[in-house]
Order: C-alpha cells, then structure tokens, then sequence
C-alpha cells in the first residue's frame, strides 16, 4: 500500500521521518561585476523537525544569505537542499513563492509590517496568497494574534504599537498558514533585552507546542541559548555545531526581570539611582 | 486573488494616502470633464444647426428669376419677367420626385390696422407654401386653392406683423389695408423666431400670389418658385432637370446664360453643420489629449508609490504573493484611479456643461452614450499607464526589496 502522497499529484509532498531542512555542499556565489563573492562555501546541515536552532557568526559570513536560500527567496549556486524530503533547489519561481506561502514563515530584524493597516490585516497577509476566503483570514488572524498575546489589540496599526508587540504582529503573520518552518534573521535586534526575553518565550513556547522547527540567526549568545543547538558560521562555512548545553527558558527568566509596563520600569530606574 | 480582493486591497491602499489619490485622479477628472464639455457643446450646437435646417424648408429647392450672375454679381429678380406661373405648373407636371410646389411674388409693402401701420414684406403664394417652408398655422386657418384662382383679399400674418399691428387683439376676421386693398386675416403663423443670421424670420404675411400679382404689384410673372423634393438625395437630379426644362422653355441657346437660378438653402447650413462637427472633434481630440496627460500623471505617481513600496512588495513576495498577484495588485490601484477618476470627471463634466448652457446661452447636450465611453476610455487610460509601473513592482527581486532603504 502506498500513501497517496507519494503518487506525485501532490505539488508539495512531505516525506514522514526525513529531516524539516536537509542541505548537502550549499554554495552560493554572488557576481559583482568581475568579482565573485563566494558568501557560502559548501554548507552542509540537517535540521530535524521540531529541532530549535540558532545561527550565530561574524558579520559577513553568510548567516542571512543561509536563511535567504533555506526560505526559497533565492537558488543555490551549487549544492542541494531537501525541505521536508522533497528536493527544491531547482524548483520553479512560481513554486517557491507558493513554498514560501505554504510552508515558510518569515520573521524580520525590521518587523517589515505595512504601514497604516491593521494588525488582523498584517497577520493575515498570506492567507491572501493562499486563496483563503475574508472570513477565515479574519478567524484565523484573530486566533494566530492570539497566541502571541495580541488579543484586542487586532485593530491597531503598527505606529500605535510597541517594538515588542509589532514583532509580535510579525510572528502572528508567520505562523498563519501553519508552516513547517520558522525562519528569524534577527529578529531581536531591534528590541531590548526584555523584550527579546518576550520574543523567545513565544519561540520556546511554539516550538514546544506545535513542534514547529524555527532557525534562529542572532548575534547574542545569551538568545542562542534559548536554542536547542547552536551552528557556528564562519566565512560561508560551518564552524562549530553544537548542542546548547544549560539551555535558557524564557517562561522561567521572565517573572525575574519585573513588570513590563514603562511605569514598572521607572520606579526601577529611580530605585537604582 | 479573486478580482474582489484585488480591488479591495486597491481602494485601501489608495485611501492610505487620500490626498495623493485625489490630486492623481484630478488630471483623469479634468480631461474626461473637458471631453464631456466639448462633446456636449458640440452636440448642442449641432442639434441647433439640424433645428434650423429643418425650420429652413422640407428638401427646399428655391427658383430664382434672373442670372446668376452679371460680371460675378447677382443681379435677383428685378426686371426678369420670365418666369411664369405655366413654368411652375410645367415643372410640377413633368418632375415626379416633388412633393410640393409654390410660386412665389414679394415686395416691400406698408400694413395698417386702425392707427397702427407697419413696414413689412408681403409674400404671394399658393397654399403648399406652407407645407415647402414648414409653416404652420397657429390660429384661424390657411387660404385656399380656390382663394388662389379668385385672387381672393385674404392673408396669414407672420407673429411680428401679428404683434405690431394688433397687440393683444384678436386678428382673426379683422380688415387690413395692404397699400389700398383692403385685406381680410384669416390666419396666424406659428414663430420661428430668430434666423442663425439674426434675422426676425416672422416679418412678413402671406397673400394669395394672384392677388400679390394682380392687386399689388400689377404683374403677371413670379418672382421665384419654392418646392420641395421628396427626399435630400432627390434635390441635386431635380434641380438639373428644372434646369434643362426651364432652359427649354424659355427658349435659351446653348451659349446664353440661365435667366434664372437655383439654391437649396439646406446645403449652406449644411455646410455649416459639416464644419461644426469637425470643429468639435478638434475639440476633443484636444481634451482627450489632457486624459492621457492625466494618465501619465498616473503613471508618474504609480512609478514613485512602487518605489516608495519597495519593501512592502518584497513582503509581499515573501509571504508567497506571485509576480501576478503584485501585478495585479498595482494594475488595479491605477486602474480604480482612472476610473474613479473618469466618474467624478463625468459630474463635473455634466456640471461644466450645465454652466456653460446657462452662462454663455450656447445650447448644450449632454450625450449619454458620451459617459459610458468616458469611463470605460479612462480605466483603459488606467490600465495602459498602470502597466509598465505594476509590472516593475512584479520583477522586483524579494531580497533586495526587503533589504530597500
Ligand atoms: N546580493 C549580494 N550581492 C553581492 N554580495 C552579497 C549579496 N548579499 C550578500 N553578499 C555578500 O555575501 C557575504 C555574506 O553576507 P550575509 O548577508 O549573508 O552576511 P551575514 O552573516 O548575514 O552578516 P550580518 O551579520 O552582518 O547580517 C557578505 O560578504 C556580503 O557582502
Ligand atoms: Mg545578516
């Protein structure tokens, strides 16, 4: 008997037991003109879904254009990768932006949320792309909001609300379409470290509940290691790949860093001056 | 995306920046208001030209006695007393394609009632005069055949004389002196008012032409015969055959000129209808160019707002938008400009055009057919210029999109 995601009818099939990301030898090499810029040198890497990994590495080393190719925004010059089993490094434009939509979701250093529009409206983004009817988009933003605590606020635009709660709004957007993956470039790097400590509870809590696989790329160490495990690059190549040992919990850190409102964080200011 | 979404994500961008929308949609606003104006002016104008064409006479073909010309310069009727009543009847015997046919007698004469007098024409005639001219009677009733063979003292007054010598008494039955005959009105025309020339078109009455020739003006030849052929495409084949019969008839050699001469008055105002229309497709040929000035201006703005959007759009992409939705997505902001752009345009057109009827008295038609186009051209307009805009947003590259400064 085989199972008829197998037959190939299926644009997207997903093979049980293989690991969420696969790559084998990732090359990518830009053009500038007569210069090459060789950004990665041969990656190889595997990811098993459910897995939580934080990238770490100089600037410069290929940590973005990592996450750019394993989110199908761009092709590999050389080398493949495998998604849920299923190859896509030669795949079609039009079948990576519906990998994007189905399968991916995106969390910024910069929120990228549009401007003057809702928070409901900028979560529920791709299910735009995915031909979902208004009244489910509506539903199932309300619900995603939700669960990065963001009930009630669905009606406000991001200039009416905190760095904090616009990642969130961004995390929301993300995890809309129920991807396989979660892909953060820095996603705290606009945030202080409250806030960051906020960000990761959601991450740890996502990542335990719906087993969702999230590649984490920061500069802090303290953020790597809410991570599971911690891949080290260095000039386009994987330098260190290790599992995070004493790992943090953000559910745990939280109540010890005091209140969060502003009023909270003045009285301390004052206590400590 | 279904084309309800495409639409509703285009009206909100575009209510996001309400003021730049508005002053991109001015420029469609303006050029469909002015094609609308023109068109409407044109119309108008026109459908006063066929007004006055058709008060000019049913396919009227006008006999005049006397040459065309002496050394280039009509020389009209005086002294030509060639042309007589049996030509008339010879004409109306011998050419099928004439519907009806008047001799006509004119001079200037003096009218008085009691102790008011008035200077005016007197026209003799039969009574299908009436039926060339389209006159009709307003009150009392036309002379007839038989007041024709007895050269009866009977006559239709034209509303100005009616007005002159009466008032607001009542004409009919009443006696008038023509010079010394005295004259009985039976009957008053309707007004046509104003020829386009400004000439009062109801200063003059109508008299039997027997008693014009005979009690009047002591002669017994016609000034003129009026006619009307049966259809416009008869008048050209007529007029040659009057010539050839009338040639004939008055024993004219091939070398000597015509002692008489035909107009139809219908192909001057005619001509002056075929330059009218030409003149208003120069006018919006004129203002359809302002349309597509405006949608360049829609180009222009679409070019900034999807570089101004750049990162939106590499959002957009990433969350799996495809080129086509992108397309789509900016296709349909212009497009909804345009065309919103092209309605407003139609009111204020509409409003334009009701202003210019009521402040310069030009006559003004609003042609319905006219909006429909006017909002359909501008949306094309909307999607033409929207194009090349929707379709850089749609290549954008993701990455760098998102990485825009
Ligand atoms: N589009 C591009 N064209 C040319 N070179 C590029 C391009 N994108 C990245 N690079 C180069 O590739 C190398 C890796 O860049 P990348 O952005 O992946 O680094 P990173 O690890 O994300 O750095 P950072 O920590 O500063 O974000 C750099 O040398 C960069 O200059
Ligand atoms: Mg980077």
């Amino acid at each position: 008997m085989q199972d008829p995601a197998h037959h190939g009818v299926v644009v997207e099939p997903s093979v049980p037991g293989s690991p969420a990301i696969e790559v084998r030898d990732l090359h990518k090499t830009y053009k500038l003109g007569e210069i090459q810029v060789h950004a990665l040198r041969g990656i190889s890497l595997a990811v098993e879904a459910g897995e939580f990994v934080a990238i770490m590495g100089m600037s410069g080393s290929g940590k973005s254009t990592f996450m750019n190719l394993i989110g199908c925004l761009d092709r590999p010059t050389r080398g493949t990768y495998c998604l849920d089993g299923r190859d896509v490094s030669r795949v079609s434009k039009r079948d990576r932006s519906r990998i994007r939509n189905q399968k991916i979701g995106f969390v910024f250093q910069g929120f990228n949320l549009l401007p003057r529009t809702s928070a409901l409206e900028n979560a529920e983004l791709p299910l735009l792309y995915a031909g979902v009817g208004r009244k489910q988009r509506i539903e199932r933003a309300s619900e995603v909001l939700r669960a990065v605590g963001l009930a009630g606020r669905e009606r406000h635009h991001p200039s009416q609300l905190s760095g904090g709660q616009q990642q969130r709004v961004a995390i929301a957007r993300a995890l809309i379409n129920n991807p396989s993956i979660l892909l953060a470039d820095e996603p705290t790097g606009n945030l202080d470290s409250r806030t960051s400590v906020e960000i990761m509870e959601i991450f740890q809590r996502l990542n335990q509940e719906r087993r969702l696989t999230i590649l984490l790329v920061t500069h802090e160490e303290d953020i790597a290691r809410y991570a599971h495990r911690m891949v080290t690059f260095r000039d386009g190549r994987v330098q260190r790949d290790t599992p995070v040992a004493d790992r943090s919990l953000a559910a745990r850190i939280l109540p010890t860093l005091g209140a969060a409102d502003v009023e909270a964080a003045e009285e301390e200011n004052h206590e400590g001056a | 995306m279904g084309l309800i979404s495409i639409l509703r994500v285009a009206v909100l961008a575009l209510a996001r920046n309400k003021m730049r929308s508005v002053l991109t949609m001015l420029g469609i606003i303006i050029g469909v208001a002015a094609v609308i104006c023109s068109v409407a002016v044109g119309a108008g104008a026109s459908s006063q030209i066929q007004q006055q064409i058709a008060n000019l006479g049913d396919n009227m073909i006008w006999v005049e006695a006397g040459g065309r010309s002496v050394n280039g310069v009509r020389t009209g009727s005086k002294g030509t007393k060639t042309l007589l009543l049996l030509d008339a009847k010879a004409i109306q015997q011998q050419i099928p394609a004439i519907t009806n046919i008047s001799p006509h007698v004119d001079t200037p004469t003096q009218v008085v009632y009691g102790n008011q007098n008035w200077y005016t024409t007197v026209r003799g005639v039969s009574p299908e005069y009436l039926a060339v001219r389209r006159w009709a009677v307003e009150r009392g009733s036309s002379f007839f055949q038989e007041d024709v063979d007895h050269a009866a003292s009977v006559c239709l007054l034209g509303h100005t004389v009616m007005e002159n010598l009466f008032g607001t008494e009542d004409p009919i039955g009443k006696t008038i002196r023509v010079r010394n005959l005295p004259c009985q009105v039976i009957g008053i025309l309707t007004a046509k008012g104003q020829s386009p020339s400004g000439q009062d078109q109801d200063d003059f009455f109508l008299m039997p032409f027997t008693t014009v020739q005979k009690k009047i003006k002591g002669i017994d030849w016609l000034d003129d015969i009026m006619l009307s052929a049966a259809t416009p495409a008869a008048i050209r084949p007529i007029e040659r055959e009057i010539t050839a019969l009338l040639r004939e008839r008055h024993h004219l050699r091939a070398d000597e000129e015509d002692d008489f001469n035909l107009r139809h008055p219908a192909e001057i105002a005619q001509a002056g209808a075929e330059s009218q229309r030409i003149m208003t497709i120069l006018l919006a040929s004129i203002a359809s160019v302002s349309l597509i000035v405006g949608g360049i201006g829609i180009m222009n703005i679409m070019l900034v707002s999807v570089t101004e959007r750049t990162r939106e759009i590499g959002l957009r992409l990433a969350v799996g938008a495809g080129e086509m939705d992108v397309q789509m997505q900016f296709l349909g902001e212009a497009t909804v400009l345009s065309a919103l752009g092209g309605g407003v345009g139609v009111g204020v057109g509409i409003l334009a055009s009701n202003v210019i009827s009521s402040t310069l008295r030009w006559p003004v038609l609003v042609p319905w057919g006219a909006l429909v186009v006017a909002v359909i051209f501008s949306a094309i307009v909307g999607v033409f210029f929207g194009y090349y805009p929707a379709h850089k947003a749609a290549h954008l590259d993701p990455i760098d999109a998102l990485r825009y400064e």
